[in-house]
């Protein structure tokens, strides 16, 4: 069995973003973590392997060269066997675009299963999971809380509005994982050393025979959210209700 | 001429909130695309969600009636769905940012070679037409986002629209003659857990509770959340952290990576208020925050705090609310 595994980068959710006179957020000095929920995706890869037989594990990742930092530190160095880059310039990519590239690279690499974040927490789209599962005509789980293999098929619980779903999905399929699928491992020193002598292929879109990489969405315009202000302190329970009946009316 | 195809959400035969607010988002970019709007109800048995939905001013209620379409199983839906939006020439496909259209809806475009934009929270103008506005970075930033492609899709966030109301009138209801079974979905369903509450569903609630990593237990968080609730007739949310450490289940989960809320009075106990869980109810009307630190990130944004240990505050809160009648 094979399974890839994607290592999105994005900002730190907590680096403070800045808009500026383009209306564009400005990137200077921002740092950069792995997508907390392919970590989620990973550990899923690696716990997979560990329990099958003879399962490959390959990660990919797309973006300028710094992205392959990310696929050595967050992917290879936790245990998965080899990585994928596809040199690409992310910001002129939507999820369309990312997705029809994953699905090139499923394509080269026929793998059963194809495990992702089920968002990435820059941009929030929850999409390429299910776009690429689309493409490929394949069945998905998405927003993973479990996931084990029986025979030819992955079973999964989703979890979803009002509690949890399983569904059992033929392979090969896509999963995309949720931050309760399991807790990332960290990657060991022995870990390190030898994800630095991993192989890594790489490729550009024109190598995968994509033609057609133009975004369908454009950010035209960012905006600040409207501030909102500290209201005041209440000294008691008493005043709590007051202020909740008088001043609020809500009650 | 353009039309917007909004999918129907229902269960139990009832049509969902969910329906109506993203009919509302549809409405407001129907104003500006000059769209008439048409309904498509997925299904078995689903005749009463289409009579339902007859007065709210849709030119055509779709109804695909099939057992294959009993369960929202994303293959088969979204080719469905991506079937009615051809043949009725729709140029924009809208369904709630529930967990089920955010599952669905990709594929639809995907199908349809869409553009999509994902949880928008407004229809706006923009220098290249109509838009939409969106949260990034856990609602750090608001997008606006124009589509390129010829036909657009979209979901929108329930907690962003009010719900549309009734206009009158009555829509032409047509079977669709569904086939689901062109998708090959190779997909089971095993089973669906649902958690267990007769309180309203946090979407739809008009007060919201929620606890934290603060009421140290799961049943810490129970002892003082559920009376509170009662107290309210509220649903009850819960920090990441409180749900990262087992005090609730995960459909509790309010913020970037849960729920999205914005209801009249939302009750913060015992959260310190990381902004990924502001991210998923600073937009409620009014904001209280019950935390034993007043130096907490939730204090600066709620409109009422109380610097109390929750333990004592809430159930002397839950007495004199009672006690109010």
């Amino acid at each position: 069995m094979k399974i890839l595994v994607t290592a999105k980068r994005v900002t730190d959710p907590n680096a403070k973003l800045v808009i500026n006179d383009d209306g564009n957020w400005i990137d200077d000095d921002v740092e950069y973590i792995l997508n907390p929920f392919c970590e989620n995706a990973i550990e899923a890869a690696l716990q997979l392997a560990e329990a099958g037989d003879d399962v490959e594990t390959v990660a990919i990742g797309i973006g300028d060269d710094e992205v392959q930092r990310f696929i050595r530190q967050g992917a290879l160095a936790r245990g998965v066997d080899r990585g994928i880059w596809v040199e690409a310039e992310e910001a002129e990519l939507d999820s369309d675009g990312i997705a029809r590239i994953l699905k090139a690279v499923v394509e080269k690499e026929e793998p059963d299963l194809v495990l992702l974040g089920k968002q990435a927490v820059d941009g929030d789209s929850n999409q390429v999971a299910q776009l690429l599962a689309e493409m490929l005509g394949w069945p998905q789980a998405t927003f993973a809380s479990d996931v084990t293999i029986e025979g030819n098929e992955a079973i999964v619980t989703r979890e979803v509005d009002g509690g949890l779903e399983t569904l059992a999905i033929g392979m090969p399929c896509v999963v995309s994982a949720d931050l309760r699928l399991n807790d990332p491992r960290y990657a060991s020193l022995a870990g390190i050393m030898k994800a630095k002598k991993k192989e890594m292929d790489e490729y550009e879109p024109d190598d995968l025979d994509i033609d057609d990489l133009d975004p369908k969405v454009r950010v035209v315009a960012m905006h600040e959210p409207a501030g909102r202000s500290a209201g005041v302190a209440v000294a008691d329970v008493d005043e709590l209700i007051a202020k909740l009946a008088t001043e609020a009316r809500v009650i | 001429m353009s039309k917007i195809l909004v999918v129907a959400e229902h269960g139990n035969g009832t049509v969902r909130k969910a329906t109506l607010t993203t009919l509302q988002m549809a409405r407001d970019l129907a104003a500006k695309k000059g769209s008439s709007i048409d309904i498509a109800v997925l299904g078995h048995g689903v005749g009463g969600v289409a009579e339902a939905l007859k007065g709210y001013g849709a030119e055509t209620i779709h109804v695909a009636d099939h057992a294959d379409l009993a369960y929202p199983l994303a293959p088969t839906w979204a080719k469905v769905i991506a079937d009615i939006a051809q043949a009725a020439d729709a140029d924009v496909v809208a369904m709630s940012a529930s967990t089920t259209g955010k599952d669905i809806l990709p594929r639809v475009a995907a199908r349809l070679e869409a553009g999509m934009a994902s949880d928008v929270v407004a229809v706006v103008d923009t220098d290249d037409g109509p838009g939409f506005r969106r949260p990034m970075w856990a609602g750090a930033l608001l997008a606006d986002v124009v589509i390129d492609s010829d036909v657009w899709v979209v979901t929108a966030r329930g907690s962003a629209f009010d719900a549309a109301a009734a206009t009158g009138g009555s829509s032409d209801i047509e079977a669709f003659a569904a086939d689901p079974a062109a998708a090959a979905s190779r997909t089971r369903f095993v089973k669906f857990d649902a958690t267990a509450s007769d309180r309203p569903s946090l979407d739809e609630a008009d007060v919201v509770v929620a606890g934290g990593r603060g009421l140290k237990s799961a049943e810490g968080f129970s002892q003082v959340m559920e009376p509170l609730a009662d107290a309210f007739g509220a649903a009850i949310g819960a920090s990441r952290a409180a749900v990262d450490d087992g005090y609730a289940p995960n459909d509790y989960q309010i913020g970037q990576t849960g729920k999205v809320v914005a209801p009249q009075l939302y009750v913060a106990v015992a959260i310190s208020g990381a902004i990924q869980h502001l991210a998923g109810m600073k937009n409620s009307k009014v904001i209280v925050a019950i935390n034993t630190r007043d130096d907490e990130p939730i204090h600066k944004i709620a409109d009422y705090s109380l610097k109390a240990d929750a333990f004592t505050a809430v159930p002397e809160l839950v007495e004199k609310l009672a006690a109010r009648g």
